[in-house]
């Protein structure tokens, strides 16, 4: 499962991602970090069933933990099939069918919002 | 030698024995019968295009209300038309943005409201006449109450378009959708081998009068299109329809981020194949068309190409990119230009659609030409400051904050051994410094990601580039990233003040 770890500034230069792995042993895996001078943020994956264990060990050190479980969703209706989207996912979310149809595998989806920007029919959303 | 005439096709149309295929079809047709045998098997090729076409837009005309008013400013949904056209006529262009609700809503979604039927809120004002006493006008219409809505598009369906990157270390938000930094992805339009334009490049067929597929009824070619640049493979048209009759299906609005409005419009062109050489040219295909990849991280109208590439490469995915293999985006939609192009041809199989000569040939030697400036744009080097103090990363916090108090400067440009650019310290991050009293090297209090220009880039870029990234100086270097001065907000405004 995919999960979202934001650290503020004031606990950014700490290992709090490497102490948790350390205390419970979970195979966490990077799919994405992102810092700037206010807020950190990784995208990561772990195996289900460690969910909880990682989730209380990272929060105690001061960690915000949210599951990503509400993928990207496209609107039929306004999407018109151009695959202006394909190109700046990060993940390879979108895809062009050998008919030119767009397909969406939303498994993959890391909530990072860039195809909105990019999307010229605000045709995805996020968090619905 | 085969030859037929339009008559001859449109008799055929007539009586249902016509043999019509797409413009993707055709391009095994004429492999496997050659040209000449496709001339005598096939009369029409259809093409098709549904992309963002900016230069659209829409004539309407209101009728007259009681007591009459010539108008001489008028907003639709707050998007402003232009009325400078007798009393009660306006035009709405598909980019201009809303003066309430800014770049997400503009002229293109009035025009996809119209022809959905929703309401829109006029609001127009005049300065009165003894003929047209009534100075302001509020009133909600939809398609249905106007007299006439045309869609006249100054510039549609390109021949081909450059594909688009960016060289740049950071996002650009640009008509050609959202460019990543560093090569990070490729966006591109147009339908390649279903391209109107290039199944006829020699323009036979395509001409003034031409009818064709237009949002989803019968339009009209008015003639070239603005910027219209045969020689160069950028050949352009003007085109004309009904909007009363489109669909939305064919005619949507879109909003680029940080760019603004347009319309997407799907357009198609049946192509009469009169002879072999029309046969010929309709077989092309995306490999046989060539266009060039552009940095838009050059801010300039010529921006260098970093390569040619043909459609084929683009449609496959990903290309080559200085070494990098690059995703592509297409920005057009080849899934509808597809269905444009059989929607055609189910049209003309069915005898509800004939195919046309052109009354006038279109231009094939005209050029697109840069505007005519009339007054000489200075450039960052002549205003620039050269005499700038630099430091090196290396260096002590204190020797920094000496420098900017012995030079009255408040921005110091960061070098490192090789005097190449590596960042910028200025008087805020001496504080900022100061206050958390971490006193430490100039490179870990500078700021890395900044921004620069050159001194042969336009003010008008340099002073952008201030404003969109929110700072007050922009070190000036050269191509081997050596500083050789620094411009300031201040620098422009001078500059400014004098000319005025």
């Amino acid at each position: 499962m995919k999960i979202k770890i934001s650290i503020e500034s004031s606990i950014v230069t700490k290992p709090i991602l490497a102490e948790a792995i350390v205390e419970t042993g979970a195979l966490l895996n990077i799919s994405q970090a992102h810092f700037d001078n206010t807020h950190g943020e990784v995208v990561a994956d772990i195996p289900s069933e460690q969910f909880g264990h990682i989730r209380d060990s990272l929060v105690k050190k001061g960690a915000e933990v949210v599951v990503l479980d509400t993928p990207i969703s496209r609107d039929e209706e306004e999407c018109v099939e151009c695959g202006a989207c394909v190109s700046v996912c990060p993940v390879g979310v979108f895809s062009l069918a050998d008919d030119w149809s767009l397909e969406v595998d939303p498994d993959k989806c890391i909530q990072c919002g860039t195809c909105l920007t990019m999307c010229p029919h605000n045709a995805l959303v996020l968090g619905q | 030698m085969v030859k037929k005439t339009i008559h001859e096709i449109n008799g055929r149309i007539r009586d249902g024995s016509v043999n019509v295929v797409t413009a993707e079809e055709m391009v095994d047709i004429v492999g496997e019968l050659g040209a000449e045998g496709a001339a005598k098997e096939v009369d029409v090729v259809t093409t098709g295009t549904f992309g963002a076409m900016c230069s659209s837009g829409v004539w309407l005309n209101f009728g007259h209300s009681e007591p009459p008013i010539r108008i001489n400013k008028l907003w639709l949904n707050d998007v402003e038309a232009y009325s400078g056209v007798a009393a009660v006529d306006a035009y709405i262009g598909a980019t201009q943005a809303s003066r309430s609700k800014g770049l997400e809503y503009g002229g293109a979604h009035v025009i996809e409201d119209l022809i959905r039927g929703r309401s829109i809120d006029v609001h127009g004002t005049s300065s009165g006449t003894d003929c047209y006493p009534r100075k302001v006008i509020d009133t909600t219409i939809n398609i249905y109450d106007l007299n006439q809505a045309i869609m006249l598009n100054p510039r549609n369906s390109y021949q081909k378009y450059n594909a688009a990157t960016n060289s740049t270390n950071h996002t650009l938000n640009t008509y050609m959708g959202t460019l990543l930094p560093n090569h990070g992805n490729v966006t591109y339009s147009g339908a390649g081998v279903l391209s109107p334009m290039h199944n006829d490049p020699n323009y036979e067929t395509i001409g003034t009068g031409t009818r064709i597929f237009l949002g989803g009824t019968q339009g009209y070619i008015v003639g070239e299109g603005t910027q219209h640049s045969p020689e160069s493979g950028f050949g352009t048209l003007m085109l004309k329809g009904d909007l009363k009759e489109m669909s939305s299906e064919y005619i949507r609005a879109a909003s680029f981020e940080g760019y603004g409005t347009s319309l997407y419009v799907g357009m198609g062109i049946p192509i009469p194949v009169l002879n072999e050489d029309i046969a010929k040219a309709t077989a092309i295909t995306d490999d046989d068309i060539v266009t060039n990849l552009l940095d838009y991280g050059i801010p300039s109208s010529n921006r260098p190409s970093i390569r040619s590439v043909t459609y084929g490469e683009l449609r496959s995915g990903s290309i080559d990119v200085n070494g990098k293999e690059v995703t592509t985006s297409s920005l057009s939609s080849f899934k509808k230009s597809r269905q444009i192009a059989n929607e055609l041809k189910d049209w003309i199989k069915a005898g509800e659609f004939f195919v046309s000569m052109p009354v006038e040939r279109l231009p094939r030697d005209t050029a697109c030409n840069s505007m005519k400036l009339s007054s000489v744009n200075p450039l960052v080097g002549d205003i620039m400051t050269s005499d700038v103090s630099i430091i090196q990363a290396e260096a002590s916090f204190n020797d920094a904050a000496k420098t900017i108090m012995d030079k009255q400067f408040s921005h110091l440009p960061v070098v490192d051994k090789n005097n190449s650019l590596v960042g910028i310290v200025t008087a805020w991050d001496i504080s900022k410094a100061v206050a958390k009293a971490e006193y430490d090297l100039v490179k870990d209090i500078m700021t890395k990601d900044v921004v620069t220009t050159s001194p042969d880039e336009a003010i008008d870029i340099a002073a952008f580039k201030l404003d969109s990234n929110s700072v007050s100086a922009l070190p000036v270097i050269d191509a081997k990233k050596q500083v050789v001065g620094i411009i300031t907000s201040d620098d422009i405004s001078k500059l400014l003040a004098r000319r005025q």
